[in-house]
């Protein structure tokens, strides 16, 4: 169980980004690495009835209740397995706690604005909508996520409709 | 060496905010006829209060308008100006913006000027206006605040070097000292001063020392409405801010669970030493209970709290919509959880309205019924069993059947035919389900029903609604007593288990086969000559049962408000008390569970909503067997 | 000697701003809420110097003047109504009840430091 320091980088165009690359099946994605919380194994879960398969049930974040949610059984992205190996990465998005299951995790790599390209509309298995771009490392192709808006989606599924009460 | 001010001002915000509410509730309460002196007294200090800390803390908007306000209660509690309904009524409205005023100030918005300067106006017309009594050497009554310049003026003096003023009103210092013998005012030793009328909580302080002080007839304080303005009816209260009890809440919360966790670990020691510990560890679970009960009791507050802006509210909106309501208030002592009260306030409100706009009929048309001229709304709080049962009766129209069943038709949610009353009333909590023959600006909408029942069920309650058309409707709101903790009895199905609230569990039995029926795809349990319907958790779970057998496993006897039946588990794990962790706050509401708890080994169990399983339960009526 | 200052005020975010400002110059602060309050502690403590409100709950500011200057104890302390305004009419019943002087309300933090220390010397 590792631990990420969120980073300290701004996000001015100009500036370089930081990013948590991870793998799924064959291909590598990152995400904004200043909303990763904490990164762990695959643990025990508790299932919760009827929630759609890739939602795999809940678990103790120290006295937190945090789904876990399999984005390679969601968007069909290789072989959803559980080993010693996979990975689990605690997102922090929009004050909500939420574990996303990969197969592994990669490096800590720098954008700036410019290495970023435009995604392109088909041949990538999330909808373009979640996707902030493409960018290369040694001639590696990185896919990066709109992580939160692919959790905030309502394709996820994960958050309730607004209700006065807002959260706890 | 400067004090920063900021720190000080959120205690303002919050006392002004309190003397705003017990101005709006003096002056509701007001006789216009026969006002009683201490009830103006209070309402002058209550606004004088605001002015002297906004002066002070530099909220000029506030200062300029209760400044006048002041200058009028002032002079209406010296009996130099009678109070009339319009002026009543202009007060109340000025409470209103104060409100904003003091809210733009908390929330660092920009003030409404234009609203301040018309409501300074609106109460110096009242002050010069022929409706009021005014006496003839009034000055004027448009005082002007005066304002202290800290450059220009000492802002201070001593009597000794008083200078003698013709000039009413002009403050040359705004400080002085008297003389040089503070003592010249008072004749020690003779009884040019009366026993003073005090009221002393402590009973008898013998307040007159050998030369009894005499006092101009001062007023009793009447320590109900003092209780309000500064805390001082004589029981010593703090004030301790709600993130510091949260924190107290959730240290008890995680106490219960290493308690828990200590005593799943204690149950393995064996021997003489595994007996003490687990006698030492049951006392620890006795302490550990009282623990919580007294942390959540620091929470709990009256709903008073939330029902006291009712009678404005009714007011207002009865006036509004030309229809006489009396709004009977029950049961404001019962205490809730501080959280609670927040969250219930939108719902409430909403339902009140509905209540005013579609319930009770217009005076004419309840005459023509036969029925009194003014609708009555009951507002009603009572504690009963495990929960909060928070209900709003009218007696007015009830809700139409057949409106509600053609809407529900229309938006393709209602097949049945023939559906029960209790099945069509919840219908209205569809989501945009309106069925109001005109949008009225008070309710009408369609957003407002689905949101009261997400908000109540985010609560954990539930609401339930009763109605017989032509008599009335009532809407039930149940609550859980807290938020935090429940005693559960844990179940297991399979490898997981579950909570259930000890609260709606009658007993649990080993089923033997003879007790087992099944009729119409309905299975049922036979109880002491009744029979219930049984539900299986493994089904309602999608889980892997050990047992598909009732016979074989454990059949628990379920009540709540509407129902009973019987739920099939696997076994009875144990009881214990649990804290009950948010689903919401990082995932969504998941229907039959209420939350989550995490249990002495650290994994998660969910916790089942008896009310929202018993949903799952076909009606029976009319079944014979 | 460290000298002692009582404060009579109805409104806890005054009080607590008084006390705030007199305690950067070491003087020792206690708190009353109203007259009646205030004269309780003045029952078993002395003090330098009392600051007062006037419209208070329970007893105002005049009468809590009026008995003190009664109690052997507190017929010299120095004793500051604090007014809403410097007419003849509040200065004369503040002179009347006995007190030593008058402060206009709302006063600034340093003004009442120089007056403080004008006070008790």
């Amino acid at each position: 169980m590792t631990k990420i320091e969120n980073g300290n980088s701004s996000h001015g165009n100009d500036v370089d980004e930081e990013f948590l690359s991870f793998v799924l099946g064959d291909e590598s994605y990152a995400l904004d690495i200043m909303s990763v919380k904490e990164i762990r194994g695959y643990e025990t879960v508790t299932k919760i009835a009827n929630a759609p398969a890739f939602v795999k049930g809940v678990l103790n974040l120290r006295g937190d209740i945090v789904p876990i949610v399999d984005l390679r059984m969601k968007f069909d992205i290789g072989q959803a397995t559980y080993d010693e190996f996979t990975i689990v990465i605690m997102l922090s998005v929009n004050d909500r706690i939420v574990g996303v299951v990969v197969d592994a995790v990669s490096d800590v790599v720098k954008f700036s604005a410019q290495q970023i390209l435009p995604p392109p509309e088909f041949g990538v298995s999330f909808n373009t909508r979640f996707l902030r771009g493409l960018a290369t490392i040694e001639n590696k192709m990185i896919i990066l996520v709109n992580i939160a808006a692919l959790i905030g989606s309502d394709e996820l599924g994960l958050m309730d409709l607004n209700t006065t009460a807002g959260q706890e | 060496m400067s004090v920063e001010m900021s720190q000080f001002h959120q205690v303002f915000f919050e006392e002004a905010q309190e003397h705003l509410q017990l101005l709006e509730q003096l002056l509701m309460a007001l006789d216009i006829a026969q006002p009683d002196t201490e009830d103006l007294n209070s309402i002058f200090r209550a606004a004088h209060s605001i002015k002297g800390g906004s002066g002070i803390f530099g909220f000029t908007a506030l200062a300029d308008v209760t400044h006048i306000m002041e200058n009028l209660l002032d002079k209406a509690r010296k009996g130099e100006f009678s109070l009339s309904i319009q002026v009543v009524d202009v007060l109340l409205s000025t409470t209103d913006t104060l409100g904003e005023i003091l809210n733009s100030y908390r929330s660092e918005l920009a003030i409404d000027w234009l609203k301040v300067t018309q409501a300074q106006t609106i109460l110096n017309v009242c002050l010069v206006d022929p409706v009021g009594d005014l006496s003839a050497s009034d000055d004027g009554g448009l005082t002007p605040l005066p304002v202290v310049e800290p450059d220009a003026l000492e802002g201070f003096g001593l009597f000794s070097e008083e200078r003698v003023s013709s000039m009413k009103g002009s403050a040359q210092d705004d400080f002085g000292l008297f003389t040089a013998e503070p003592t010249l005012a008072v004749d020690p030793g003779f009884g040019l001063f009366n026993e003073p009328q005090l009221q002393s909580p402590q009973g008898g302080q013998s307040i007159s020392p050998p030369g009894s002080a005499e006092l101009a007839s001062q007023p009793k304080a009447g320590a109900g409405l003092t209780k309000k303005v500064g805390n001082s009816a004589g029981d010593s209260t703090l004030r301790v801010e709600t993130t510091k009890i949260d924190s107290l809440i959730n240290l008890s919360g995680e106490l219960v669970i290493t308690q828990s966790m200590l005593a799943l670990i204690g149950a393995e020691v064996p021997g003489e030493l595994g007996e003490r510990l687990q006698s030492a560890l049951l006392e620890l679970e006795r302490n550990t209970r009282e623990v919580q009960d007294a942390v959540m009791s620091v929470r709990m507050l009256p709903v008073s709290s939330v029902f006291n802006r009712f009678p404005r509210l009714v007011r207002n909106l009865a006036g509004k919509l030309n229809k006489k309501v009396e709004l009977i208030v029950e049961g404001g002592a019962t205490e809730i959880d501080k959280g609670m009260i927040e969250r219930l306030v939108d719902p409430l409100t909403h339902l009140v309205r509905n209540s005013l706009d579609h319930g009770i009929e217009t005076a004419q048309q309840r005459m023509a019924m036969g029925k009194t001229e003014s609708g009555t709304l009951l507002l009603k709080a009572e504690q009963k069993g495990g929960s909060i049962v928070i209900s709003i009766s009218d007696d007015g129209a009830g809700l139409n059947r057949d409106r509600i069943l053609t809407k529900a038709r229309e938006n393709g949610i209602m097949t049945e035919q023939s559906p029960a009353d209790e099945d069509v009333w919840p219908l209205i909590f569809s989501p945009g389900f309106s069925t109001a023959a005109e949008v009225t600006d008070v309710s009408g909408r369609g957003v407002g029903m689905d949101v009261v029942r997400r908000n109540i069920e985010a609560l954990g309650g539930h609401i339930v609604i009763e109605s017989q058309a032509g008599v009335g409707s009532t809407f039930r709101i149940q609550l859980p007593l807290t938020l935090a903790i429940v005693d559960g009895m844990c179940v297991a199905v399979g490898e997981q288990v579950f909570v259930l609230p000890l609260v709606h569990i009658v007993e649990s039995i080993q089923p033997s086969l003879d007790q087992l029926k099944t009729l119409s795809n309905q299975r049922l349990i036979k109880v002491r000559g009744e029979y219930l319907p049984l539900l299986d958790l493994y089904q309602l779970m999608a889980l892997e049962p050990i047992n598909i057998n009732p016979d074989q496993g454990i059949v628990v006897l379920i009540e709540t408000s509407k129902h009973r039946f019987g739920l099939c588990v696997d076994a009875l794990v144990g009881q214990q008390q649990v804290v009950i962790k948010s689903l919401e706050r990082h995932y969504r509401r998941v229907s039959g569970v209420s939350g989550a708890t995490i249990m002495g080994d650290g994994s998660v169990a969910l916790i089942l909503d008896a009310e929202s399983l018993a949903l799952q339960v076909k009606h029976l009526d009319g079944v014979t067997i | 000697m460290t000298k002692k200052i009582l404060i009579v005020d109805d409104s806890a975010s005054i009080r607590q701003m008084v006390e705030a400002t007199l305690k950067t110059s070491n003087y020792r602060v206690t708190l009353a809420q109203d007259g009646q309050d205030a004269l309780d502690r003045c029952k078993t403590q002395r003090f330098d110097l009392v600051l007062t409100d006037q419209n208070m709950p329970r007893m105002d500011g005049l009468t809590l003047i009026k008995l003190l200057r009664a109690m052997s104890a507190f017929a010299r302390t120095p004793i500051i109504v604090l007014t809403t305004e410097a007419s003849d009419d509040i200065k004369a019943r503040g002179k009347a009840a006995g007190a030593t002087g008058w402060m206009v309300k709302p006063f600034d933090p340093q003004k009442l430091l120089d007056i403080t220390r004008r006070v008790l010397g």
